[in-house]
């Protein structure tokens, strides 16, 4: 231990060079320092211009559209089905994930429902999704800091659950396999102990991250009081998910949406919530949600009913007229579809609420005036997919 | 068969459940009391969803209503809706020669969805109470003609991207939002993608490939294949 702290260094420096600028009466400018949109920390084509005064930054502003593939454009020309292979690829990491929102708005306008056992699948695969998505955040957080080793255990142990996912859908990372009243299959033989086993893995890979990371000094000290987000400015702009829950807002849609037919309520789950609003406390809430999923998928594939895994559709499908908005609690955060519905083969419009879009809005507030290398810290912790912010 | 199935739990489902939403009917009429003649209809899924569609001149009001009164202090999104239906079809069937220029410019009707509306550009906002009551209000509002909306910015933070996103695909400004500039697109790009009667060339220029799988089999007549499927479907 010193016995002074980085950040007391950095703030003796600041202030050191405040007064000598002040001495000599020396006229300072500002820096643009220009952050991506190819610059390895920002996990994808986000650039953000930083301007600066000295190590400190004044203003920071996002330039999106690098990756912008005009999806709301685009599902306005396909039919129902065609929409899911697109919405595949805005949050690539649980492709999953992405396509139950709007296969369940979809159901909703049509008003059929999906057997039980193809919603309990749908469950397993969302948690899967989940496990995998977050799974690798845990990792990527030490690569963001420095710790190589954290990211590469990640990846090694992301591939367990991948193999499950492709074993069920024939696809590592999109499956396109939830469909109109059901699903497209059903699980392989086998496949039940295989999960729990791998499982009982991705368990003890949280426990090695938490060994890893958590508590050690480097890694607290860059990540403890970074990056704090009140509550009520998180809520403002729009934060969900785990972003939220570490400001203290207990609310999950999981657990909170008592309209969705996904069979959270049969499950025995918490939701956890963190009071500081820090990096840290993101960081904390997401391991604890890895470890809850997995739970989770444990109890789903312990008592996953029998029965039909769909529901009786027409061959071709057509939706009533009418709208219909359902959200769901993705690895992200909210992502919701907002479909309105002309009693077409295709959607007429389609919103698509993508959880990183509001995550990362709140930079320009939340960057001001921190460090240049907590700027990297704060965006790792925030947790963005550059897919699921451009659409 | 199966519409006798259809039919006999559309009519347990009417009896067991009966829609009535305390919830959701309480937030309305905390909103009518507000807003009194600001809102110009509303519509009420019961267990789903809430829709309030409010005047273009109550629409920054609705905003602070709904924070600082309601407690609906989560801001979910914020877009719009082009109601004029698309003049170059589903381009599944688009005749590929027909010159633009006769398309665009034809008369329409305007059909609007839930809730209603007389304009042909609506905003669509959803704002959320997520501590206490876990529910959420979809709102809307006209647009008038002259494209001008004032701003959420001053309410809801979050606002900023959305409505920088809505002006960049619809062209509805906002009035007051501190830097109105592109979010997406390139600051020299021209036109409103997002609006009907903006093509989407590529669907344009080259029929779509999905076409084929609803050819009719050879000896039926065009269109009769769709039909004898949904008859099958329907059966």
């Amino acid at each position: 231990m010193t016995a002074v702290s980085d950040r007391e260094q950095l703030n003796y420096i600041a202030g050191q060079a405040a007064d000598a600028r002040v001495n000599v009466e020396l006229e300072t400018e500002g820096m643009t320092l220009n952050l991506g949109p190819q610059h390895p920390a920002t996990h994808g084509t986000l650039r953000i211009i930083v301007k600066l005064d000295g190590e400190q930054v004044i203003a920071a502003d996002p330039v999106m559209g690098y990756m912008h593939r005009g999806y709301e454009k685009l599902v306005e020309v396909r039919t129902y089905p065609q929409v899911t292979t697109l919405v595949n690829r805005i949050d690539w990491l649980s492709s999953f994930c992405n396509e139950v929102p709007f296969i369940l708005a979809a159901e909703k306008l049509m008003e059929i429902e999906a057997p039980p056992r193809a919603q309990w699948i749908r469950t397993i695969l969302f948690e899967m999704g989940r496990i995998s998505n977050v799974g690798l955040f845990l990792g990527e957080m030490g690569l963001q800091l420095g710790a190589m080793t954290a990211a590469f255990y990640a990846f090694r142990d992301r591939e367990y659950v991948l193999n499950q996912i492709e074993a069920v859908t024939g696809g590592r990372f999109h499956p396109n396999f939830d469909r109109i009243g059901g699903l497209k299959d059903d699980l392989p033989k086998g496949w039940i102990d295989e999960t729990k086993r791998v499982m009982s893995r991705m368990r003890d890979f949280c426990d090695e991250m938490e060994d890893l990371l958590v508590g050690n000094e480097i890694f607290e000290e860059r990540m403890r009081g970074i990056g704090v987000i009140p509550a009520e400015v998180g809520l403002s702009y729009g934060l969900s998910g785990a972003n939220i829950r570490a400001s203290g807002v207990d609310w999950d849609i999981r657990r909170d949406d008592t309209s969705s037919p996904l069979p959270y309520r049969d499950l025995d789950w918490k939701v956890w919530t963190h009071p500081d609003g820090d990096s840290f406390a993101r960081y904390w809430v997401r391991l604890q949600e890895v470890r809850e999923a997995c739970n989770m998928v444990d109890q789903l594939v312990g008592g996953l009913p029998s029965g039909p895994i769909m529901a009786k559709v027409p061959r071709i499908i057509k939706v009533p007229e009418g709208e219909a908005y359902v959200a769901t609690e993705n690895p992200l955060g909210e992502m919701g579809y907002y479909i309105v519905s002309r009693g077409d083969l295709g959607p007429f419009r389609v919103k698509i609420r993508s959880a990183s879009f509001n995550n990362v809005s709140i930079t320009p507030w939340v960057l001001r005036g921190v460090y240049v290398p907590d700027v990297i810290t704060i965006l790792g912790s925030l947790y963005f997919i550059l897919g699921d912010i451009d659409r | 068969m199966s519409s006798v199935e259809t039919e006999a739990s559309e009519a347990t489902e009417t009896t067991e459940a009966p829609p009535t939403d305390d919830l959701r009917a309480g937030i309305l009429a905390a909103f009518e009391s507000e807003l009194a003649d600001g809102i110009a209809d509303s519509h009420l899924a019961p267990g789903e969803n809430l829709w309030i569609r409010v005047k273009a001149e109550a629409w920054q009001t609705t905003a602070d209503v709904a924070k600082h009164k309601l407690a609906f202090t989560f801001f979910d999104f914020l877009s719009a809706i082009d109601w004029m239906p698309s003049p170059f079809g589903r381009y599944e069937d688009a005749e590929v020669d027909t010159p633009l220029a006769e398309k665009l410019g034809q008369p329409w009707d305007l059909q609007t969805g839930t809730a209603g509306g007389e304009t042909r550009f609506q905003l669509l906002a959803r704002v959320a109470d997520v501590r206490n009551r876990h529910v959420g209000v979809l709102l809307k509002s006209d647009v008038p003609e002259s494209l001008t909306m004032p701003t959420w910015t001053g309410v809801y933070s979050g606002a900023d991207w959305h409505e920088r996103e809505t002006w960049e695909m619809y062209g509805i400004s906002f009035e007051g939002h501190p830097d109105l500039k592109h979010i997406y697109l390139p600051s020299d790009f021209e036109g409103f993608p997002l609006r009907k009667d903006f093509p989407l060339l590529p669907r344009i220029v080259k029929p779509w490939p999905g076409i084929v799988d609803v050819e009719p089999m050879p000896g039926e007549e065009p269109g009769e294949g769709d039909d004898a499927a949904e008859g099958e479907a329907s059966e």
